[in-house]
């Protein structure tokens, strides 16, 4: 009765600006990722007039019949995957175990190693001297240049340590210790199996750091043959080396003949390449929203 | 002694813990001390035949060389002014969008809004770059169409200097602002709703519960998020200024970062850009000690 007569004509005009505001935020985020889906599948012809504003025109698929047909971006593609599978597993297992020992009270030497860890978020070498180390290791132009150098992040580690203070019951590790398991059995056998939702958080926070890298390619591989998905991105999308090697023109001659107009062929490949490259995180993203949410939360914690 | 002994046996007990500790520990070893004891090179000649040991010392030149340099002041103020800018108009926009959002009731409204403001965060700065050029070229570009639509001129976005920075900010807002309500949402979810029952019955209307209950609620938080901001400052998204730059635009998107990259990997000026990143280094941990201390003097909210 009392919220009801307190909702006056003032508070009503905050809640509709408050959805007016919301539904703009809504409409300027997702029309660029609409537009760009449909001018994926429009004729270029339409979308460089700009006939094509909302809803796709003269539909056509020859732009994804391009990208697929590209061995550089299915290369790139493959490279792209392979990265993300070791450089997330590596992730996984530095970060796990020492956020764990981490977050052990009884671990002797904890501020120790947190207050060392910690530094290094404040203060760096700097890319230069990095770059020299990564070097001098061998690693220039391997696998092991983009995924020995990010292999823990200090974030991560403090993200996971504390869902496992939070989480795991002081009471079981004793327990198990009383019972005569070690800590490595303890680890592996119960901790891990309680710890399906930060495995997962950790998993999506690393995986999608690794698929949309580029800087550490750019750097440190010469071979392009090695390069990742973004790497090839970066030629068709930011330096337009629409040769007809990149956009696949030359493979289909087709399609290439068809639209001879080499501009309208570039356009086309980049919207597609756009919606082949981010979709498979953009699509599995919604589902996993709530762990993504959750890993920023537990940070938030104790940040 | 007995206290040593003791200590001996709770590190004895524990010695796996030691060994889940050990890749971790390495690998900050190797990647993030190793690289600031290269760190050294900045007051070297750094010759890589000589190794990093073995190269001559040379004091504080290359220092002085950049500071005395015609490009010194332009990449600060390029540093210096996009953070500024971005500060200014990215930080109070996810309190804002997080405030909002606070305000709407649960349910698929609120919630398709947050997947799509959220949306963003996950594509990658390369497609980011190559969407900021594909929608700013002026014969065909998505936004260059929309402006001409609602009667104006546009510019020449990307190729001049005027509209660089703009450019950087804006399309970060769009690209983060939804992600970074998350933080807040998460701080907004503590409000004691005791607080909002007692104003509704002093007759507080809405606006003012979220100006004086919700807004205070947060402002540990925001406070912490913009130490963190101010500590980052020199740290800019340089990977995409990398992507956004050309030779147009260059005098207004050269900054400390992309300075480095260029004179350090692409001219092997290996001390010099060193020299010029440790700057970089030093400035950014001066900013965040002096912003956190005071931040502790005047609200008692603090990184340390």
């Amino acid at each position: 009765m009392v919220t009801a007569m307190k909702e006056s004509k003032g508070d009503k005009l905050f809640l509709i600006s408050t959805y007016i505001y919301l539904c703009l935020a809504l409409v300027v985020v997702l029309y660029p990722l609409i537009y760009i889906l449909s001018a994926s599948i429009s004729s270029p012809q339409d979308v460089n007039s700009g006939a094509m504003w909302l809803f796709p025109k003269n539909v056509t698929l020859d732009g994804y019949k391009l990208v697929f047909e590209n061995p550089k971006i299915w290369n790139g593609y493959l490279n792209t995957i392979i990265y993300t599978a070791a450089g997330t597993l590596l992730n996984l297992a530095v970060t796990l175990p020492a956020a764990y020992a981490l977050s052990r009270s009884d671990f002797v030497g904890r501020q120790l190693f947190m207050g060392l860890i910690l530094f290094t978020m404040f203060f760096s070498g700097g890319l230069v001297p990095t770059y020299l180390l990564v070097k001098n290791l061998g690693l220039i132009n391997s696998m092991g240049a983009l995924i020995l150098p990010v292999a823990a992040s200090v974030w991560n580690i403090v993200v996971a340590r504390t869902f496992f203070q939070s989480t795991i019951p002081k009471e079981l590790q004793e327990a198990a210790h009383i019972d005569g398991c070690t800590n490595l059995k303890l680890f592996i056998r119960i901790i891990l199996p309680l710890s399906a939702p930060i495995i997962a958080v950790m998993a999506l926070f690393y995986g999608v750091g690794h698929w949309n890298s580029y800087f550490p390619s750019l750097i440190y591989l010469n071979d392009e043959a090695k390069y990742p998905l973004q790497m090839v991105l970066r030629q068709i999308l930011v330096l337009q080396e629409m040769s007809a090697e990149t956009t696949g023109a030359a493979i289909n001659g087709e399609v290439a003949m068809a639209m001879n107009n080499k501009a309208e062929t570039a356009s086309l490949v980049k919207y597609g390449v756009i919606v082949v490259s981010t979709l498979p995180i953009v699509a599995v993203y919604p589902f996993l929203q709530r762990y993504f949410v959750q890993g920023v939360m537990i940070g938030s914690v104790k940040g | 002694m007995k206290g040593n002994k003791s200590l001996g046996k709770r590190i004895w007990q524990n010695w796996e813990l030691y060994l889940f500790m050990l890749p971790a520990l390495l690998y900050f070893l190797v990647f993030h001390y190793g690289p600031m004891y290269g760190i050294q090179i900045a007051f070297k000649n750094f010759v890589p035949s000589k190794g990093i040991t073995g190269s001559e010392w040379v004091g504080f030149d290359h220092f002085e060389r950049f500071f005395n340099s015609y490009f010194f002041w332009d990449l600060l103020w390029n540093t210096f002014s996009i953070s500024f800018y971005e500060l200014a108009i990215g930080f109070p926009l996810p309190i804002i969008l997080a405030l909002a959002f606070n305000e709407v009731r649960n349910g698929p409204f609120k919630k398709s809004v947050q997947t799509v403001t959220y949306a963003p965060h996950f594509i990658s700065v390369v497609v980011m770059a190559g969407m900021i050029i594909t929608f700013l070229s002026p014969s065909s570009g998505m936004i260059v169409r929309v402006i001409e639509f609602l009667g104006f001129q546009p510019a020449q976005f990307l190729t001049d200097p005027a509209w660089f920075k703009t450019v950087y900010v804006f399309s970060g807002v769009w690209q983060s602002t939804g992600w970074g309500t998350i933080i807040y949402l998460a701080a907004l979810s503590g409000v004691d709703p005791q607080l909002h029952e007692a104003a509704i019955v002093d007759g507080a209307s809405r606006i003012k519960r979220v100006l004086h209950i919700n807004l205070p609620t947060i402002i540990p938080t925001i406070t912490i998020m913009l130490i963190l901001n101010m500590g980052n400052i020199l740290g800019l998204g340089f990977e995409k200024i990398l992507l956004l730059q050309n030779s147009l635009n260059m005098e207004a998107s050269d900054v400390i970062s992309t300075y480095v990259y260029r004179a350090g990997l692409v001219n092997a000026q290996y001390s010099f850009s060193t020299a010029v990143g440790l700057f970089n280094s030093v400035v950014n941990v001066i900013l965040l000690v002096t912003v956190n201390r005071i931040a502790k003097r005047t609200s008692e909210n603090s990184l340390w």
